[in-house]
């Protein structure tokens, strides 16, 4: 039998800092302030099903989004030398040393009116307001989360044994022939686990909509923060909610590919 | 294996249940010669563009060591008093938590032969409203709440709150994304005193805040800064010692007080339960209403001193003269200071506020 002494600390770490927290939360929504047994926080919870809803839709939508971006970018990657490859994997990783506020308040600043974009667009006679709406938060999180596409299909695609691709352009395949085929199918385990990295965060992220969205775009992170000013119960009921949807959701990212692929 | 695994779970685990049922409480003992300060973060003269720095200059006038740490909200500060070992000696919180702490038996009672210098506080500044027999605390400085405009985009002066519905200015209009200011502003305009509000007067200003939500670019809280001083924005209501800061960076701005009235709020010197030090805080305290600090410290932060010997002797004819940081006494009995909001009056406050955002 294998030792499993080497995981000790990490089982710690695990239950004092993930389980403990989550039963916490789970023991919070299900009681009121004097800690009682009470379902009161998740009828409340249920006012922010808009939110609910709006969010998970921005979420896919800025999954999908990368999804398009990244997968191309991933496929052209592995195909250049591999120094090329190298620097411009870098240069995808450059922004991420950066503050994550410090890059979404950088748009504020690319966004604003008579900003350097406002001011190029006018040249061409284009004049619209390009921030504090849903649009502008949808970038933000693009932006935001692209690498973490980019890198997971990346790795999994530059693995595909060449052979494969030689061996199917032996029988004749035309170049597109062996991307269907071949490496499309290939690349599937980067593409579940780039899915999960994308949308579990920006389900579930705040801020990013404070800053670059208006008055109308709140998402349900947002709400979470808020609530608990004043009101840790529903807060927790929210919140076990959304962990709950996302949970949901990967199970079903793992039916489509095997478990490995998702962390 | 597994008996050990369990032993280290149940040690881990009671030594967090224990850190966390301590709060005030344990934790080793302190030095000599410390005081321990927790402070709003930029909230104290530090030294930069030629100002005094404070802290220094009470360690070399005094010995004492400063450990200076900050906090950005009160709730922030309530919870590290509540729930942490860590010991404090003076810490500085708005008029609503003084009112909580007390409430809560978190504060020492002061020891006014240590701190002569009380007797140069304004006489408004004495007896708190949230500490009205004056045993805890001891004013650190003031300001009121008014509003921001840019003179290019809003040709008369605003004098009332309704400015910020006002339709021609719709989608330049910025809020604040705090429950208790903006509540409280919809409250003035519906006459009511938010000092002591309902949950039905809460419902009217919720109310309120709906009609001008499609009127608004923004709640915001710190980014008014970069959207008034980069003309961004039409006009805003925010903390006056804040907007004086913004009017020097753009000069297309000014001030506006509404005839409402306004909201009165000051922060003040407290010691703790969990004070280890509780001679040198009183030293602290005493020293920052010195007169010639005290109004040092007012040219860093633009808030108002309660200090009377330093506004008389020391500040400027410039500051003493603009209203907007000493306002009149007949304004300032028409603002009102928030104290007496029950908790349960609160979080109805902050969930129709988020409720209001997520509509």
């Amino acid at each position: 039998m294998k030792s499993r002494k080497p995981s000790i600390p990490y089982i710690i770490w695990m239950v004092v800092f993930t389980m403990i927290p989550i039963i916490m939360i789970g023991f919070t929504a299900f009681t009121d302030k004097n800690g009682n047994f009470s379902l009161q926080a998740f009828t409340n919870a249920f006012y922010y099903t808009n939110i609910f809803v709006k969010s998970l839709w921005i979420a896919l939508i800025s999954t999908a989004i990368c999804l398009v971006l990244a997968y191309p970018l991933a496929y052209l990657l592995t195909r250049m030398k591999e120094s090329t490859q190298n620097t411009l994997i870098m240069l995808l990783m450059v922004p991420m040393w950066m503050n994550f506020l410090l890059r979404i308040y950088a748009w504020v600043t690319l966004l604003q009116d008579n900003s350097p974009i406002d001011m190029m667009l006018s040249l061409l006679g284009i004049h619209s307001t390009y921030i504090g709406n849903t649009g502008a938060v949808i970038l933000g999180m693009v932006y935001e989360y692209l690498p973490f596409m980019v890198l997971p299909i990346y790795t999994v695609m530059s693995k595909i044994d060449n052979g494969l691709i030689e061996a199917a352009q032996d029988l004749g395949s035309s170049n597109f022939t062996v991307f269907r085929k071949v490496v499309a199918p290939l690349s599937v385990p980067g593409i579940i686990s780039g899915v999960t990295m994308v949308f579990v965060p920006s389900a579930s992220t705040f801020l990013v909509a404070q800053y670059l969205g208006g008055p109308d775009d709140i998402m349900i992170g947002d709400v979470i923060e808020k609530i608990f000013w004043t009101d840790q119960n529903t807060g927790s009921a929210i919140s076990l909610i959304l962990m709950i949807f996302i949970f949901v959701f990967l199970i079903i990212m793992n039916l489509f590919g095997d478990e490995e692929a998702i962390a | 294996m597994k008996r050990i695994i369990s032993i280290v779970l149940a040690s881990a685990m009671t030594a967090t249940c224990v850190a966390c049922l301590s709060g005030c409480g344990g934790s080793a003992s302190a030095d000599a010669g410390e005081v321990n300060v927790y402070n709003w973060g930029e909230y104290i003269s530090n030294g930069e563009d030629d100002t005094l720095d404070v802290i220094e200059e009470f360690e070399r006038r005094t010995n004492i060591k400063v450990n200076y740490t900050t906090y950005e909200t009160n709730e922030e500060l309530y919870n590290m008093l509540k729930n942490s070992n860590v010991s404090y000696d003076v810490v500085i919180p708005s008029e609503y938590m003084i009112s909580r702490l007390i409430d809560e038996d978190m504060l020492l009672e002061l020891d006014f032969d240590n701190i002569p210098n009380y007797d140069n506080l304004m006489e408004r500044f004495k007896k708190l409203s949230c500490d009205p027999e004056g045993k805890y605390t001891v004013c650190y400085s003031w300001g009121i709440t008014g509003m921001v405009y840019d003179k290019t985009k809003v040709k008369t002066k605003p004098d009332s709150w309704d400015a910020l519905w006002n339709k021609d200015l719709s989608g330049q209009i910025l809020m604040f994304n705090n429950s208790r200011d903006a509540m409280a502003i919809a409250m003035q305009l519906e006459g009511i005193n938010p000092a002591n509000c309902t949950k039905a007067d809460v419902d009217k200003a919720a109310k309120k805040l709906k009609e001008q939500k499609p009127l608004l670019k923004k709640y915001v809280m710190d980014q008014v800064f970069t959207e008034m001083e980069n003309s961004q924005s039409a006009i805003a209501p925010y903390y006056a010692g804040d907007i004086i800061t913004m009017m020097d960076n753009n000069e297309d701005l000014d001030y506006a007080m509404p005839k409402d009235g306004a909201n009165l709020f000051y922060d003040a010197m407290c010691i703790p339960k969990c004070s280890k030090n509780k001679e040198n805080a009183e030293k602290f305290i005493n020293f920052m209403q010195d007169p010639e600090i005290a109004a040092a410290n007012f040219e860093y932060l633009n808030y108002a001193t309660p200090n009377q010997v330093a506004y008389d002797d020391y500040i400027d004819e410039d500051a003493k003269n603009n209203k907007f940081i000493y306002p009149s006494d007949e304004y300032l009995d028409k603002c009102y200071v928030f104290t007496n909001v029950s908790d349960e009056v609160y979080s109805y406050m902050q969930e129709q506020f988020v409720k209001i955002q997520a509509d």
